[in-house]
């Protein structure tokens, strides 16, 4: 991942000697290429009565583009598994709130409680 | 740096909980009031935006592999022109929305069905792509303190963590509109 700005100094022995992961260029292109194509492709199908499944497409589309940018731009293909833990964890607890509060919204009324509906 | 970003996840997160809260009453509410927002200018500032990390990335790779302290100033500048491209076209939708009375508050106004409804969807509109102009502005800043130093030749292989963390930051803004697109621009176009 990152080095402490303090401890940096140290952990360059060799001078000029790249330190982390450098990703190759026509990587970063082809990333950026394809986020552009599907901008295009979600913008363009939004237009395409899917009845229920257009929120789908949209959503996969977006997940797949933000792990573009987080596995390439933002090097976590390239990082420690901690690193990968950490997101997975922000996610997981996005996840768990979203699930949650839906599960009350969603299922209010289906017994007729009082005071809910 | 990681840190920091998961609590971003989740303070962004909470709106986001609320709109699909939101959404998921008001379903045609909110197709109608999405369907007012200028798609050509949402869909050009998603295209900004997306460039805007490449030049990003491309600065983080320049640090790493040479001491050119000009070409990593010159992409982070072009990063910083990209971001203000993209705050540009924001004010203009933004004017859009006052011209049109469709910015909540007492001068509101809405012909068609269900308006205070659609007036919750342009407050959460405005809330969360608010909080992501101001994330915005905030990194526009870093930017150009990270470019005065790359000038000076502060960055290269032995020392590129400012400009890491920064890359960082801005992708995970960029993450954040890649949902906020389809989620306030593309609420069923099709009807």
């Amino acid at each position: 991942m990152t080095t402490h700005p303090g401890t940096a100094a140290h952990d360059m022995p060799h001078g000029d000697e790249a330190v982390g992961h450098v990703v190759p260029l026509p990587i970063y292109f082809a990333v950026f290429v394809t986020l552009l194509v599907f901008t295009g492709v979600t913008a363009t199908v939004a237009f395409v009565d899917l009845g229920r499944f257009n929120i789908f497409v949209a959503l996969t589309i977006a997940v797949i583009k933000a792990s573009l940018v987080l596995l390439y731009f933002m090097h976590l293909r390239y990082s420690s598994r901690l690193t990968l833990l950490f997101v997975g964890i922000a996610f997981f607890w996005l996840g768990t709130m979203i699930a949650l509060t839906m599960s009350d919204v969603v299922s209010r009324g289906w017994f007729g409680a009082a005071g809910l509906g | 740096m990681w840190v920091f970003l998961v609590t971003e996840i989740l303070f962004f997160g909470g709106l986001f909980t609320i709109y699909t809260v939101y959404r998921s009453l008001y379903p045609h509410a909110f197709g109608h009031a999405s369907s007012t927002l200028d798609l050509t200018l949402g869909t050009t500032n998603t295209a900004v935006l997306i460039g805007s990390s490449l030049t990003m990335a491309l600065a983080v790779h320049t640090a790493q592999v040479s001491r050119n302290g000009r070409l990593i100033a010159l992409f982070l500048c072009a990063t910083m022109l990209l971001g203000g491209v993209f705050l540009g076209i924001k004010a203009v939708e933004y004017a859009q929305k006052f011209h049109e009375h469709h910015v909540p508050g007492p001068y509101f106004h809405w012909e068609g069905g269900d308006p205070q409804h659609v007036e919750l969807y342009f407050s959460l509109y405005f809330v969360m792509t608010g909080l992501h102009a101001l994330h915005m502005v905030i990194g526009e800043g870093v930017l150009a303190v990270l470019a005065i130093m790359a000038l000076r030749g502060r960055f290269g292989p032995s020392y590129f963590t400012p400009v890491e963390l920064t890359g960082l930051y801005w992708h995970f803004v960029d993450i954040i509109w890649i949902f906020l697109f389809p989620l306030l621009y593309l609420v069923e176009r099709h009807s």
